[in-house]
């Protein structure tokens, strides 16, 4: 595929001269730019900066969506009130949150944390919500008749029910956590991935846009399928849902 | 003492019907007896077992177990329902553990009784497999298992072997009325099969629906362990099975808005013909 990538950019770029080369960066180019980006530090010190904010705001966006999740499964009246609320808000791409949570905090870093939380915080509220009303009320009728009650049921039984439905939410949310990071980022922090790529931007060189781009593409594999794919083949295979 | 069930009536009602699924039912069982219920489907046998285990209330009589007035679901009265409803997310092993789980039995314990119940249905191979690599067969074992676990006066089966193929079936009626024999629990069985309920109850009883009743109780006096091939037991069965298909057949006039008759061919040409009529 690369070598299809180098001859296409040779033909179009060097050859025809359809395209400029900063409209069409070669894979030797970029793969320069990725050593040099390496070598000064400047993307580690980037995916560092970015790691660090997704992690705080992802454990934010966990806590407090399990947190209204319980809520709002607990008591009626919060449920009524609030889930179309909520579903609406879903809708709203996390960026757009941008404008507001910049009214609140100002252009800093708290501004870019609000809108990766935000998003994913409610997917796994959604999440949390749709598992445990889904729940086989068999599995809770059994775990009564063997005595659990209470507290018990939520744990031994309500809660492992539901984890397939809340796994997916939480996957969904770390992904709108991460656009909605790399789109903040992009728009004003002063070190993190987004702020990378704009500077491949502002200087016009093509090939430190697609480094960067190919790292985002990378780390967003890695979580999703190390972590998450993980815990879901985990989930799936106990619960005999592999098709082999 | 014994388990006694007084003037249950229960109704359901919902928007468009009301339904009275169980009318001052009243029935009387002894400690270590076994007793089956048969009855046309609807009759209220899965309600009135659901209000015995505390699942379900009643909406007017009682339900006492050693003269304590029952009220909500416990590990006294361990019930195996028709799914095995065992828990996915663990293995076999914890799914026999769960209620000495919640009962607080320390681990080892728990894990040693877990594991001789599993061989009194001969699962121990399959301790570590998860539930969807068991067949219907053995899940249901596994659900005795369980629910033997709980170590309780009173077991409740709703229709316990129903979806299982008769080989299956035969081998856990077998089990069944050796760990019956063994442990002399109270047993209350539902099944459609009267053979079945012949071959392993002390007392049948029959219910009739629309309000479910009990009919009528048969004491069956047979030496165990008995054999479906005995005269004694296709006798008996014939006598209950009697009584059953004319319940079977009011239910099934009422259902099908009294067009329906025992000759079934003419069931077919009246679907016809009203299919004609709509056209
Ligand atoms: N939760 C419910 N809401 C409304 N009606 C119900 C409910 N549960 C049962 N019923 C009604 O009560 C009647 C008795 O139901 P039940 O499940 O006890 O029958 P059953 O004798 O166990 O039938 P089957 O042999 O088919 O299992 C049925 O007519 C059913 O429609
Ligand atoms: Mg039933």
């Amino acid at each position: 595929m690369i070598t299809i990538w180098e001859l296409v950019y040779r033909l179009t770029v060097d050859v025809l001269g359809i395209w400029k080369p900063y409209v069409f960066p070669s894979p030797i180019e970029v793969f320069k730019t990725f050593k040099h980006l390496l070598s000064n530090n400047i993307l580690i010190v980037a995916i560092i900066a970015s790691m660090q904010r997704i992690i705080i705001g992802y454990l934010i966006s966990l806590i407090l969506g399990i947190v209204l999740g319980l809520v709002i499964v607990r008591y009626k009246y919060i449920d009524e009130n609030v889930s179309a609320l909520i579903l609406g808000i879903q809708t709203l791409p996390s960026i757009c949150w941008l404008p507001f949570a910049v009214l609140w905090f100002g252009l800093n870093d708290s501004a870019i944390l609000f809108v990766t939380t935000i998003g994913s915080t409610f997917a796994i509220t959604i999440a949390i919500q749709s598992g445990i009303k889904n729940v086989n009320p068999l599995y809770i009728r059994a775990a009564k008749t063997m005595g659990a009650n209470g507290l018990n049921i939520y744990w031994n039984v309500i809660m492992p029910a539901s984890l397939p439905t809340i796994v997916s939410g939480m996957k969904q949310g770390w992904s709108f956590a991460w656009r909605a990071l790399m789109a903040g980022e992009m728009l004003f922090a002063t070190v993190g991935l987004g702020q990378v790529l704009i500077v491949g931007r502002d200087v016009a060189d093509i090939s430190q846009v697609v480094a960067v781009m190919i790292v985002i593409i990378l780390l967003g594999l890695l979580v999703d399928k190390l972590i998450f794919g993980k815990i879901e083949a985990n989930i799936r295979y106990r619960w005999g849902l592999n098709s082999n | 003492m014994g388990l006694i069930i007084e003037n249950i009536s229960k109704k359901f009602i919902s928007k468009h019907n009301q339904m009275h699924a169980l009318e001052e039912v009243n029935l009387n069982i002894n400690d270590g007896e076994f007793i089956c219920i048969v009855g046309p489907s609807g009759c209220g046998k899965s309600t009135l077992l659901n209000v015995v285990a505390g699942l379900e209330k009643s909406c007017e009589g009682r339900v006492c177990l050693n003269g304590n007035v029952i009220n909500g679901a416990g590990p006294d009265r361990a019930v195996m329902f028709q799914e095995s409803a065992l828990f996915p997310w663990i293995k076999v092993i914890d799914n026999v553990e769960f209620g000495m789980k919640m009962a607080g039995v320390p681990r080892e314990e728990r894990r040693n009784r877990a594991l001789k119940y599993l061989k009194m249905v001969h699962l121990t191979k399959f301790q570590n497999s998860y539930i969807h690599e068991l067949s219907g067969g053995m899940k249901q074992r596994v659900a005795l298992a369980r629910a033997l676990t709980l170590d309780s006066k009173v077991l409740l089966m709703d229709e316990p072997f129903a979806a299982l193929d008769s080989q299956t079936k035969t081998i856990l009626q077998i089990e069944l009325q050796q760990i019956w024999w063994e442990t002399k629990k109270t047993i209350i069985f539902i099944t459609h099969n009267v053979e079945e309920a012949v071959l392993l109850a002390d007392r049948v009883i029959v219910m009739s629906a629309n309000p479910g009743k009990i009919k009528k109780e048969f004491n069956i006096q047979l030496a165990r362990p008995r054999k479906f091939e005995s005269v004694d037991l296709t006798y008996l069965v014939a006598d209950i099975m009697k009584e059953l298909i004319s319940e079977v057949e009011k239910v099934a006039k009422f259902e099908y808005d009294s067009d329906w008759n025992m000759e079934a061919d003419t069931i077919l040409s009246d679907i016809d013909n009203n299919l004609g009529a709509g056209l």
